[in-house]
């Protein structure tokens, strides 16, 4: 299921995390991350990914399992490393009482650069900041203070960047706003890897999609092979009379009676538009069969419900 | 890589930022206290006290309020330093930044040593107003005060790593440190104490503290020099010790 990457920017192989008397976080998580993608990271609550973040950025200790950065091991190499990473929590947190232009430099300087108020300047005007930098952060509203999280991450400018869950909370038109930044980040040479409960999200920004549940990657591809391997068209026929059983001109489709034989539902396709052809073919192969319909409804499923079908396939196999 | 000092500087200057920013509560609270101390075991009750080893009264517990004020300034600056980032969260920054042991330390105790710094010259100064004291051993007694604002700026470091909540932060100082200043001869010489407190007193290493900064400012003290001396230092490196296997172990930072 992973595909080996050239020359990863970031390599996780066998990350295992078991809180103290709590639950195993994450169950051996191997990820290769190419350079100047944007990764999403898409998972239900608890799946894993803050843990997942969080050992890469140096929050979590993980108690198995190696983590490489820019072909250095972090776990020898960290101070080196971590000074080219760049983090945005899932929580807002920072001295609230503290003026945005200073809590900026202070991130910039944490991570040993000396200042620069010309870059400092840069970053706050590109996220619409700089009117703001002498205001005390708790004067801000919820989405600027995200704002000033994602500044403090950018004073250092980290080559890769950790977004978690950078949208929560946050109104339609800022996420938009939003997601123009994360894409002008990318523009300029910065990986990103970002978690996300929203599947727009994902399907609007990310080039690959990592789909984690319980501590385990279930699933990991370019966005549109995702769609191709897993989108699925749904066909369903209202038929005019009642099928006891289904006719062998049609058995080789995937197809089912539902309502007691009165609906006749096709559900497969791939994605790349197979689906729809294979409804067309059956349609035809109805009415050579002399089997009449009243209606027909079609839908794609979006990556939401792949998702959730992945998540359901899973727990069977379990 | 070596290390980042440029990191500690940061840290350094983000903690007095915090200070400066609070400057009016956090000179004048240690301010008048102090001055409370002096009219009343000073000036009311110490003109019927007679000298101690040939310095007056007031002199005498001078030393003695400066390290009360060191030892609570720098426990509850460097404490509520490191417990703040913990309690708000903003400590994924210092978790995710290229700063270790060494440069935390240097940033968040520095910062703590240097504010409990600045308010022990105020003191000093406010002394002048109450008492005539003079500083027999004036570089010792600049280098003591420098090492006991640092161990005990390092004691505050693991006490706000250790406590989970604000009371813990609060209650060492308050049930511990308080009492043993006190009991450590701020305000009297321990030839005072009849057996058996007098031996009960030498347990108490605060005890160590105060006679040590006491031969600095009037050449006398209850005990030789150098082991008040070695006293404090032992506990400079009990703390170092202490830090240290906490961060190497991620105890009660990294998850
Ligand atoms: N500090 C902790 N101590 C104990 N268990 C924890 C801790 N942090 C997380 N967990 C547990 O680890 C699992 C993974 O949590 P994690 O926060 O990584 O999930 P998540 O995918 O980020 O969820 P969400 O989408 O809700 O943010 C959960 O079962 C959670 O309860
Ligand atoms: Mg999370």
């Amino acid at each position: 299921m992973v595909r080996d990457i050239a020359d990863p920017i970031l390599e996780i192989r066998g990350l295992q995390k078991t809180y103290p008397n709590g639950p195993t976080a994450l169950g051996g998580v191997d990820l290769s991350i190419r350079k100047g993608e944007i990764f999403a990271l898409l998972g239900p609550n608890g799946a894993g990914k803050t843990t997942l973040i969080g050992s890469v950025c140096g929050l979590v200790n993980p108690t198995g399992g190696t983590i490489s950065a820019f072909g250095h091991d972090l776990a020898r190499d960290w101070r080196r490393v971590r000074s080219r990473i760049g983090l945005v929590p899932q929580e807002l947190s920072f001295d609230m009482f503290d003026k945005v232009i200073r809590q900026v430099r202070y991130s910039r300087g944490l991570f040993g650069l000396p200042n620069d108020e010309a870059r400092i300047e840069e970053v706050l005007r590109s996220l619409s900041l700089w009117d703001k930098r002498d205001e005390p952060i708790r004067k801000l509203s919820g989405g600027m203070k995200r704002r000033v999280m994602i500044a403090k991450a950018l004073a250092h400018d980290p080559d890769l960047l950790f977004l978690d869950e950078p949208t929560a909370g946050v109104d339609v038109e800022l996420r938009r706003d939003m997601w123009d930044q994360i894409g002008a980040l990318r523009d300029r040479g910065t990986t990103i890897i970002l978690t996300t409960h929203y599947i727009e999200e994902a399907e609007e920004m990310a080039d690959r999609v990592g789909v984690i549940n319980k501590g385990r990657i279930l699933l990991v591809d370019d966005k549109a092979a995702i769609m191709a391997k897993l989108g699925r068209t749904e066909a369903h026929f209202t038929l005019a009379a009642p099928l006891d059983s289904l006719p062998d001109a049609i058995a080789h489709y995937p197809v089912v009676l539902e309502q007691g034989g009165f609906r006749l539902t096709y559900r497969g396709g791939d994605g790349t538009g197979k689906g729809k052809r294979e409804v067309a073919e059956l349609a035809q192969d109805l009415v050579r069969a002399g089997i009449a319909y009243t209606g027909l409804e079609t839908a794609e499923s979006t990556l939401e419900e792949i998702f959730v079908g992945l998540l359901n396939e899973q727990e069977k196999a379990a | 890589m070596t290390l980042n000092l440029r990191g500690s500087a940061a840290i350094l200057k983000n903690e007095l930022t915090r200070f400066f920013r609070t400057a009016f509560g956090s000179i004048v609270s240690p301010v008048l206290t102090t001055s409370l101390y002096f009219i009343v075991f000073g000036a009311a009750i110490g003109g019927r006290i007679q000298e101690i080893d040939g310095v007056s009264y007031g002199a005498f517990i001078v030393p003695g309020l400066l390290m009360l004020t060191l030892l609570s300034e720098s426990t509850s600056n460097a404490s509520f330093g490191i417990y703040m980032p913990k309690f708000t969260g903003a400590i994924y920054e210092l978790l995710s930044a290229p700063v270790g042991v060494a440069e935390t330390l240097i940033g968040f105790v520095g910062a703590a040593a240097l504010k409990s710094l600045i308010i022990a010259a105020i003191i000093l100064v406010t002394a002048l107003f109450f008492v005539d004291y003079t500083i027999a051993h004036p570089l010792f007694a600049l280098g003591y005060v420098v090492l006991v604002a640092a161990a005990f700026s390092l004691f505050g470091f693991v006490l706000g790593l250790w406590a989970d909540g604000f009371e813990r932060l609060q209650i060492v100082p308050m049930l511990i440190l308080t009492p043993l200043t006190f009991l450590g001869g701020t305000f009297y010489s321990i030839d005072m104490l009849a057996e058996p407190w007098r031996t009960v007193a030498q347990l108490n290493p605060i005890f160590y503290l105060i006679n040590g900064l006491r031969w600095t400012f009037t050449g006398t003290s209850d005990v030789p020099i150098g082991v008040a001396f070695g006293m404090t230092l032992a506990f400079v490196v009990i703390c170092i010790a202490i830090i240290a296997y906490i961060f190497r172990t991620g105890w009660r930072l990294r998850e």
